[in-house]
Parts: structure tokens; C-alpha cells; sequence
């Protein structure tokens, strides 16, 4: 028996010197919570099932964990009696003892779920209707999530105490769209996006107290306080940019070279659905059709262009049909596991030359427009709340997760408690680093270059520019 | 004559190509730039040329010529007609590796994709603190041309000169044309070349020197093209050779003129005119483009501000385009740009004669 496990049950007091016996709790007070949150999720279920939401239906292969949903009884005097309520006081014993005792080889290692079927523009097939997630992928993918949130609620924090100045466009309720995305694609393959870019610049692996300093304007930014919220760069991240609609030439652009370069390579270029009707897009969807470029056009669908909804932007709401000559599928962009398979269909799409493709992903953002934006003239409180509760991906993951046994309650509590504490230092840091300072205002002007002299606001002020 | 049309000027498809170099020989500005194009095509791989007709039609006005027969495809792409798109698209090729070089048919057509060239080229290296480096060369014709009117005649040196992160470049003869487009190529920063239609066919010496292939002008210096004694003047383009006229006409009546040709609008080597400006004492501007927040105004603004000042003992004088979008009859458009006579009255006038 491994030594972790060894330590686990030694450690739980139903079990004592039971190393002898199989490492499988047969029968022990986890399974009081597991009822709990078996019976929690299932009302969950039930919501969903009315929102016409992901099914979370599942075939669980069989560890000890299995062993409580069959009914074996606890061994010992702390099962509830008969008709009393869960979640009294031994409840929350339970649960306290519950951290200490469950250990993870009671979890399924992974579940197989079933995901929305995608609309499909002028493909044949689109990605399949079940995907299989691992427990590990879950994990990584609920904390992701969970991350970008906590670290969108501080900068909306920190903005209101006027730490971060200008734009700051949140992401909070898009997470399944930069995790499903990043799940799907190398580390090698390029992104580019507009300027509700936070979550994306997090994915591609900027660490958050960069992201939070470049946001307060620090010299610990990840661009050194010179850009700002719409401007994060990172290896095979080109921002962060802050004309609606020009990163999608640029995408392309990006897609040129990787077919240049002939490594095998894709770039995604995103936008919203307000950028869908910029001409430069459809310039572009033109030149990567007719130079088959392995691009990926990307509409994050938020249903609102700053203040105006779809319906009073576009002629035709069907953005993923906008490509006209090129394919386009559209996804359940709430549905992390939907986003990734739709992405791993286009990416193999893309890199086998078959050139461009657009997708759509139906998304929601809780957030108005920017900070200066409350959100709700139009739109209703009740719709926002609506998609929180039926349709949060945070929630919908986790759901998914625990009733089908790929994790506990506690645990994602665990990881949300260490996400905050994360978050927590990210902004201490980024409130406390010192800004830039002044000498470098001239800095990076250019690349590659000696230093030189650059003007002031008046002709005796003079600051030196170095690459 | 350059002033001839240059639907006349325009060699026929199957003319022979330019004759190799000899030691000092006449080589026109469109030679000049072919040249450069086939050595940085040749010297670097990552360098491809991108915009409308360039590759199968030979370019609209034959600066690639033969390049896409030599390199194909991959290196020399038409684009259709989609300046916001392919300026973008060129831009985010920079980004990610590539050294592209984005003609625009005229620079009036570049006002739709500006906004790739100033907030996607010039700023993201500031704006990504030095991480993401933009090395594309924008190029083509600026300026008037020959009876193409008001929305084909515009000069953008003052726009692009504008805007920190650019480098824009303004050749004049051959040397000038080859020199800068290799060093623009070359620079890991976003170039502006403003070129002129009227010189693509105009012959200028070529020293040996200068035909080789590792030629190359340092972008930001200002060649003093004739030396002289009682006037400054300062021009960049096609006025260049309009002052060197003005200034052997002025040296039969005893007015010896110094002729800087500026070569680089930004950053301006404001330090050779500062030092002709210390020994004359008298300094005229000459450009194409509209006085108002023009390169002249700059050029003087800038002298005011340093030593130079003291030492001029004549307001500094401004030769512009005049102040209208440009007419299409002969006698309108001659009179709408400086001509020899123009600058010729302008030194007088500053001379005090």
C-alpha cells in the first residue's frame, strides 16, 4: 500500500490498524457527505436539466468511491440516525474529519460527458456530442477558471478604489472560453485578441501578480506599467489589442507566418460579436480563404457590443456564418468541455491544410462593457442572474465534477481557498511594487536600436530612449 | 523629362532587363529599388514583398519587376484590393517572425490601413515594452504625381512623420532609393519609404560603391547634396532635385546655396542643418506637401529651439505645396507644387535681394 495512503488511514480514526485489509474503505462516515452532495447536485441537476444546459450523465468506472453510492452502511455509531437532517452538527463533523480521511484514490480518474452538438456552416461533420475528462484535467481546468474569476472580482476591486485607472474590460463569465481554447491547442500555436484580454493573457501563461501589476501600472508589470489592461504580450500572445477589429488582420497575419514557416503551427484570432462587423474582417476572411492561411477566426459572442445587443448590430446574428465561403461551427461557449473539443475539431482542421475556419462561441460576460459600463440599461438584473445560476461554467464544471465522482466538494473548496490566497498576494504585490520609473518613459520606442534622445513636453526636458 | 506622364515613361513588359553594373553608371530610381528588393529577397529569407500587382503584373509601376518570376509565391504576393486587410495581415507576419515589405500603390491609398501602420506597427513595441518587434517596411509613391488630382496627390511625411515608434524615410536619387530601402529592410523597426512617382524613371549616378550589395544608408542622416556658402536649403523627395536647379540658377547671379537633401523625415537630422544654418545664416524649406504642420514648419520650429537661431539673420523661410487639394488642369497643378522658380524667389526674399 502506498505510504500516502498508509498515513491516510492510520490517520483516520475509523480504520486504525487496518493495514492489512484492502486499501478500500468499505464503509466510513465519507459516505454522509458524499450522500449530501450527491443529493445537493442532483437539485443542481435538476436545474439544468430545465435550461436546456450540458447533461452531466455518466459512466463512472468503478473505484472505492463507487462502494458509497451503493448503499454500504458505515461501520461504526456515527451514521445519522433514522429521519435526521444532513448537514447538522454531524454533518460538519464529518465533513472536518472528511478532509482529513477521504483520500483520492476514492475519485473515478476520469468521466465521459455529454456535450451540446454544434451548429454547423458548410462542414460535413463538427465535434462529437460526448467528451472524456479526466480527473487531473478537471482539476486544472476548475482552477483555471476559478482564477481568472477571482482575479477579474479583484480588478474590479481595485479599480473601484481607483488603484487601476482607464479601461479595464472583465472577463468574468467567459473562463470556459480562454480554458477550453488553451486546452485545446500547444503552447506552440499563437493567439491573438482584442482587448478583454485578461483571461487569455493568464492561459498563456503570464502569472497573475504580472497581470494584476501591469493593470495597477507597475514596474512588475508584464509590460513593465507601459501598456496597461489591453495591452499583456507573452510568447505567442500578441495582446491585448485595443482597435475593434484590427487584431483579426494581424491574426492572420500571424497564420501567414506559421504557414510560412511550414512548423506546423496555427493562430487564433478572437473577437467579439461587436468586431463581427468590421470590414477589415472580411478583408481577411477573403486573403485566409483564398491563401488557405491556418487561421482560426474566433467570435466571442457575449451577446452585447458595449450597449448594443446583437439583434440591433447585425443583419444576420449567425456569426459563424459570416464567413460565407469558409466553415464555421458554433459552440456552447458556457461548456469548458464543449469549447475544447469544438477547438481540438478546428485545430485539426486548420493544420491539416484544409485553411480557415470561423467558430462562435456563445458566451456571457456578467461584467458591463468596462468598469465606467454598470451593465444593466440594457440589459435586466434578472437576465444576468439567470445565466449566473443555470449557466455559470464555473458551477457547470463543478457540477459535473462531483456527481460524477471525479472530485469532492471540500477539495474544489480547497483549491478555492488557495486560489484566493493567490489572488490575495498577486494584488498585495501589485499594490505595493513601485511604478516605473520616470527615466524609463522613453524606453522602447524602438527595437534594436542605440540610444537616442526623445523630447519632453518642453524642448529642455529630454529623456534617453534604450531598447 | 520626368514631368512627361508616366503612362509614356512605362517600359514595355518584354524590355530588356537593366544592364549590370559598371563602375559609375546611370541607374533610374526604379532600377535602384529593384535592385535592393532582389539583394534583401536574396540575402534573407524571411523578407517577402506583399501588396497589389506586385507579383504577376510586375508591380503598378515596375519597382518588382522580375521578382516573382525569380522568387515565386511564396516571396512576392498579390494581394486584392484590401489595404486595411493586408496591411494587417503584413503587420501580424512581423510580429511573428517575418520581414515584410507592404507596398501601397500610392500612399493615398494607405489612409484606410493607417490604422495598422500607427497602432498596430508603430506602438505595439513600445506598448509590449520592447518584446514584440515589428520589422516591416511600408513603401510606394507619396506625393503628386502628374495629373492624377486631388484624392492621388496627397504628401504624407507630415503624418507619418507624426508619430514616435515610425522611422520614415524620403529618398531622392538612386543612391538614396537603393541605400534606404536596404537599410529600411534591414531596421528591426516599422519604416515608412516615401517615394516618388515622378523619379521612378529618372537616371541618377550610381557610384560602384553604391551597386554593391552590402550598400546601405544609415537611416536618420541628411546628405548635404552641394555645398555652399549664403543659404541653407532643406528639402527631402523630388524638391531635392528642384533646389540643386534653384541653386545653379541662383549661382550665376553669385548665390552659392547649400542643398541638403534630408533623406530621413523622422528621426530628422536636424543637426546638419543646425550646423549649415550656424555657417550660412539663411534658411529656406522646401517640400511637396501642405504648409500647415508640415516638415518645414518642424524644420524651423526646431531651429528656433536650438543654437542655430542666433545665427540666422533672416526669419527662416518655408517653400510649400500650395494650401489646396491639387487641381487637375496643367497650368493648376504646376502652380499648386514648388517649382525652381518658386524656391529661386524664396532665397532672394530671405537674402534680402
Amino acid at each position: 500500500m502506498p505510504a500516502g495512503k498508509q498515513d491516510l488511514l492510520s490517520r483516520c480514526f475509523f480504520f486504525g490498524e487496518e493495514q492489512g485489509r484492502s486499501a478500500q474503505p468499505i464503509g466510513c462516515i465519507c459516505s454522509v457527505p458524499t450522500r449530501r452532495a450527491v443529493r445537493v447536485s442532483a437539485q443542481r441537476g435538476g436545474a439544468e436539466g430545465s435550461s436546456g444546459g450540458a447533461s452531466t450523465a455518466a459512466r463512472v468506472p468503478h473505484t472505492g468511491g463507487a462502494l458509497h453510492r451503493t448503499g454500504a452502511r458505515p461501520r461504526n455509531g456515527l451514521e445519522p440516525a433514522a429521519g435526521e437532517r444532513q448537514g447538522g452538527w454531524r454533518d460538519q463533523q464529518a465533513s472536518r474529519v472528511m478532509v482529513a480521511s477521504r483520500n483520492y484514490g476514492d475519485f473515478a480518474s476520469e468521466a465521459t460527458f455529454e456535450i451540446k452538438k454544434c451548429d454547423l456552416h458548410r462542414l460535413e461533420e463538427g465535434p462529437g456530442t460526448t467528451a472524456v475528462m479526466t480527473r487531473e484535467e478537471g482539476l486544472q481546468y476548475y482552477k483555471t477558471m476559478q482564477t481568472i474569476r477571482r482575479m477579474e472580482l479583484k480588478s474590479d476591486q481595485l479599480y473601484k478604489q481607483k488603484i487601476i485607472r482607464g479601461f479595464c474590460h472583465l472577463y468574468d463569465g467567459q473562463e470556459a472560453c480562454c480554458v477550453g481554447i488553451e486546452a485545446a491547442i500547444k503552447p506552440t500555436d499563437h493567439v491573438i485578441t482584442a482587448y478583454r484580454a485578461h483571461g487569455f493573457t493568464y492561459t498563456r501563461g503570464v502569472p497573475v501578480r504580472e497581470i494584476l501589476a501591469e493593470l495597477t501600472g507597475r514596474k512588475g508589470g508584464c509590460a513593465k506599467g507601459k501598456g496597461g489592461s489591453m495591452h499583456m504580450y507573452t510568447k505567442n500572445f500578441y495582446g491585448g489589442n485595443g482597435i475593434v477589429g484590427a487584431q483579426v488582420p494581424l491574426g492572420a497575419g500571424i497564420a501567414l507566418a506559421c504557414k510560412y514557416f511550414g512548423k506546423n503551427e496555427i493562430a487564433l484570432a478572437l473577437y467579439g460579436d461587436g468586431a463581427a462587423n468590421q470590414g477589415q474582417i472580411f478583408e481577411t476572411y477573403n486573403m485566409a480563404a483564398l491563401w488557405k492561411l491556418p487561421c482560426i477566426f474566433i467570435c466571442e459572442n457575449n451577446r452585447y457590443g458595449m450597449g448594443t445587443s446583437v439583434e440591433r448590430a447585425a443583419a444576420s446574428t449567425d456569426y459563424y456564418k459570416r464567413g460565407y465561403f469558409i466553415p464555421g461551427l458554433r459552440v456552447d461557449g458556457m461548456d469548458v468541455l464543449c469549447v475544447r473539443e469544438a477547438m481540438k475539431f478546428a485545430a485539426e482542421y486548420c493544420r491539416s491544410g484544409k485553411g480557415p475556419l470561423v467558430m462562435e462561441l456563445q458566451t456571457y460576460r456578467y461584467h458591463g462593457h468596462s468598469m465606467s459600463d454598470p451593465g444593466i440599461s440594457y440589459r435586466t438584473r434578472e437576465e444576468i442572474q439567470e445565466v449566473r445560476s443555470k449557466s455559470d461554467p464555473i458551477t457547470l464544471l463543478k457540477d459535473r465534477m462531483v456527481n460524477n465522482n471525479l472530485a469532492s466538494v471540500e477539495e474544489l473548496k480547497e483549491i478555492d481557498v488557495a486560489v484566493r490566497k493567490e489572488i490575495e498576494e498577486a494584488a498585495q504585490f501589485a499594490t505595493t511594487d513601485p511604478e516605473p520609473p520616470l527615466e524609463e518613459l522613453g524606453y522602447h520606442i524602438y527595437f534594436n536600436e542605440p540610444p537616442f534622445e526623445v523630447r519632453g513636453p518642453n524642448q529642455w526636458i529630454k529623456y534617453k530612449s534604450v531598447s | 523629362d520626368y514631368r512627361l506622364p508616366p503612362l509614356l515613361k512605362r517600359p514595355l513588359p518584354h524590355a530588356p532587363p537593366p544592364s549590370p553594373p559598371a563602375a559609375v553608371s546611370q541607374v533610374t530610381v526604379r532600377d535602384a529599388l529593384n535592385q535592393a528588393l532582389d539583394e534583401e529577397l536574396e540575402r534573407d529569407e524571411r523578407v517577402f514583398l506583399l501588396g497589389e500587382e506586385v507579383a504577376q503584373y510586375d508591380g503598378a509601376y515596375k519597382i518588382s519587376r522580375g521578382l516573382w518570376k525569380k522568387y515565386g509565391d511564396k516571396r512576392v504576393i498579390d494581394t486584392p484590393i484590401s489595404e486595411m486587410g493586408f496591411a494587417g495581415i503584413a503587420v501580424g507576419a512581423a510580429m511573428a517572425g517575418l520581414r515584410p515589405v507592404c507596398e501601397f500603390m500610392t500612399f493615398n491609398f494607405s489612409m484606410q490601413a493607417i490604422d495598422q501602420v500607427i497602432n498596430s506597427a508603430a506602438k505595439t513595441c513600445y506598448m509590449s515594452a520592447g518584446s514584440i518587434a515589428v520589422p516591416i517596411v511600408f513603401r510606394g509613391p507619396n506625393g503628386a504625381s502628374a495629373g492624377v488630382a486631388a484624392q492621388h496627390s496627397q504628401c504624407f511625411a507630415a503624418w507619418y512623420g507624426h508619430c514616435p515608434g515610425l522611422k520614415v524615410v524620403s529618398p531622392w536619387s538612386s543612391e538614396d532609393a537603393k541605400g534606404l530601402l536596404k537599410a529600411a529592410i534591414r531596421d528591426d523597426n516599422p519604416v515608412v519609404m516615401l517615394e516618388s512617382e515622378l523619379l521612378y524613371g529618372v537616371p541618377f549616378e550610381m557610384s560602384e560603391q553604391a551597386q554593391s550589395k552590402e550598400f546601405v544608408i544609415p537611416i536618420g542622416k541628411a546628405k548635404i547634396e552641394r555645398q555652399g556658402t549664403h543659404v541653407t536649403l532643406v528639402a527631402h523627395s523630388r524638391p531635392v532635385g528642384h533646389c540643386v536647379e534653384a541653386a545653379a540658377v541662383l549661382s550665376k547671379e553669385g548665390v552659392e546655396c547649400e542643398v541638403i537633401n534630408l533623406r530621413t523625415i523622422r528621426p530628422m537630422d536636424i543637426e546638419t542643418v543646425e550646423a549649415s544654418v550656424v555657417k550660412t545664416n539663411h534658411l529656406v524649406t522646401v517640400e511637396g506637401g501642405w504648409p500647415q504642420f508640415g516638415v518645414g514648419a518642424e524644420i524651423c520650429a526646431r531651429i528656433m529651439e536650438g543654437p542655430a537661431f542666433n545665427y540666422l539673420d533672416a526669419p527662416a523661410v518655408r517653400v510649400t505645396g500650395a494650401d489646396v487639394p491639387m487641381p487637375y488642369a496643367k497650368i493648376l497643378e504646376d502652380n499648386s507644387i514648388p517649382q525652381v522658380k518658386d524656391i529661386v524667389f524664396a532665397v532672394k526674399k530671405a537674402l534680402n535681394m
